[in-house]
């Protein structure tokens, strides 16, 4: 396990996945999302949130595509407020509950 | 599902010391939600100048124990909560926690199998939830638990999850060893790899529901290789847990 | 609203009295080298890769990895203040002054601000005045080894005036221009500026 760990970078090793994220991104969707499919902008991809790639060390969040790696969604707060931005994302398809 | 997560103080109940470096929480829930397996719990600290820290952990118990819940944490040695919970917590103590969370990686008897779950170090302990949930529901879908750990001593649940294979036909689990095998062992002693995963798939009757759970590294490491020799990736699902506790 | 639940014995973190006069408001020291960032580490190779100048100059220029090691190199030991609250004191690097790359270019009088841009697609932005005159450099190694790549390496900016999201990790270039652009981080909710000492953190246009 520890040779693994000394072949993947530390930052490799700090990625998370959406999992992670399933508290903020519920609190600001009013729903649970990370079983929700979401389409990359820059492939077209589809993967669920939990399976996003999140970087969480950073001063924001980043949720990144597992197929391209490009920035999907990223996630600021502020003492005033949650910034989110969703350029990334073609469409979320937010399964009716 | 809609429901609207506040933070709530739970309190502590009891705590049991399962591996020199982990640690079961049993918590009481004032607002208790049943949980599905798989699910977490965010937990929060705040110092009295306002200070705050906040961490996940899965949730160890099946949905089946109502009230309550258990969450297995290992203590990190650079971590800010963990070192908190281990080393100051007791029972009678209070904890601010939301939840239950997640969605996706969730799997209840419902769902069907086969099942292979695959964890490494504390990845075992949603995947606890989901073999605890299987035999709450005394459900005979064919589960197959991969397990690896570093050493011996490293195993969580050992004497539960001994037990639960020996009283359940189609529930095996299969543990490697990474650092150092038991005496006279002769199962896997390497880390996860092509060969071995092949193995466990062999006997495994159909396409199995997969779930995979860890370090990043080793939960990288696994379903790419999965990926690799043609499995499906619709019926794989993973949860990483960031970098491995300890060296 | 009721009152925020306080942890017993919790104490988060606490600074010395040594070392208080030395944070910026709201941060505390630490010892190890955090690893932070908003995605993978690129894996520039050595012969891939270029250090561009370019925008309003004169003539842009592009150094080869080979071409920046024979620039002068310094050593440079500063404080580091991240956002996310932490602070490391005399972090020791070595290499390349702005100032010293722009002996080669020649600046556009229009030229007021840059966009620093990095492998993997980070950029930040700051005022040229904050850039030069010794405030910033292109750091290639740090505490006496190359730069490790999960820290920027092989070469990051180094801007240590600034909170440290402006220190662009894996720098690509630096583009000069005559209107200011928001960076990564300065586009969604940080601060423009980012001076740790006014503690510049959020944006108070959002």
């Amino acid at each position: 396990m520890s040779e693994l760990d000394e072949s993947m970078d530390m930052n490799t090793q700090m990625m998370l996945d959406g999992n992670a994220l399933a508290g903020k991104l519920q609190t600001i969707f009013g729903v649970e999302m990370t079983a929700t499919s979401s389409i990359c902008a820059q492939c077209g991809g589809t993967s669920m949130m939990g399976e996003l790639r999140a970087f969480t060390q950073s001063p924001g969040i980043v949720l990144r595509c597992p197929a391209c790696e490009s920035v999907m969604l990223r996630l600021v707060q502020t003492p005033q407020a949650t910034l989110l931005d969703a350029r990334g994302v073609m469409y979320l398809k937010i399964p009716a509950y | 599902m809609k429901q609207s997560i506040q933070w709530q103080i739970a309190e502590v109940k009891a705590i049991k010391q399962e591996t020199l470096t982990v640690k079961t929480f049993t918590l009481t829930i004032p607002v208790w939600v049943q949980h599905r397996a798989g699910q977490h719990y965010d937990v929060r600290l705040t110092a009295p100048d306002g200070y705050q820290a906040q961490r996940s952990y899965s949730i160890a118990s099946e949905p089946e124990r109502t009230g309550e819940i258990d969450l297995t944490v290992e203590r990190l040695d650079d971590g800010e909560v963990s070192p908190y919970l281990h080393d100051v917590l007791v029972p009678g103590d209070q904890i601010e926690l939301r939840g239950p969370l997640g969605g996706y990686f969730v799997w209840d008897t419902t769902l069907g199998g086969p099942l292979l779950l695959i964890a490494g170090g504390s990845g075992i302990v949603p995947l606890m939830a989901m073999v605890r949930h299987r035999v709450a529901q005394r459900s005979d879908i064919p589960t197959r638990l991969l397990y690896s750990v570093r050493t011996p001593e490293d195993v969580i649940y050992a004497k539960e999850l001994s037990g639960l294979s020996e009283q359940h036909t189609r529930l095996d689990v299969i543990y490697t060893f990474t650092r150092q095998a038991p005496p006279n062992w002769r199962g896997y002693a390497r880390r996860i790899d092509e060969m071995m995963l092949r193995e466990v798939l062999q006997s495994l009757e159909s396409k199995p529901r997969i779930y995979i759970c860890g370090p990043t590294a080793l939960v990288e490491v696994a379903a790419n290789t999965l990926a690799g020799i043609g499995i499906d990736a619709e019926s794989i699902r993973t949860e990483r847990f960031g970098p491995t506790g300890g060296r | 609203m009721s009152e925020q639940f306080v942890s017993r014995k919790f104490q988060g973190r606490r600074a010395s009295a040594e070392t208080q006069h030395r944070l910026p408001p709201g941060q505390h020291a630490v010892t190890d080298f955090p690893v932070l960032s908003a995605g993978l580490t690129p894996q520039v190779t050595q012969n891939d890769w270029r250090l561009t100048i370019e925008g309003l100059v004169q003539e842009p220029i592009t150094w080869r990895w080979e071409e920046f090691l024979q620039l002068p190199r310094q050593e440079f030991v500063v404080d580091i203040h991240c956002v996310t609250s932490w602070s490391k004191f005399d972090t020791r690097w070595r290499g390349v002054s702005i100032d010293t790359l722009l002996e080669q270019v020649t600046l556009d009088p229009r030229a007021r601000y840059v966009t620093a841009y990095s492998y993997g697609g980070y950029t930040t932005n700051l005022p040229v005045a904050e850039l030069i005159n010794g405030q910033a450099f292109v750091a290639c190694e740090y505490d006496g080894k190359p730069l490790p790549r999960e820290h920027g390496g092989l070469a990051r900016l180094v801007v240590p005036h600034l909170y440290f999201w402006k220190s662009a990790k894996w720098l690509r270039g630096l583009r000069f221009m005559e209107s200011d652009q928001r960076g990564f981080w300065e586009s969604l909710g940080y601060h423009n500026h980012g001076d740790p000492w006014k503690d510049e953190r959020y944006s108070s246009d959002y």
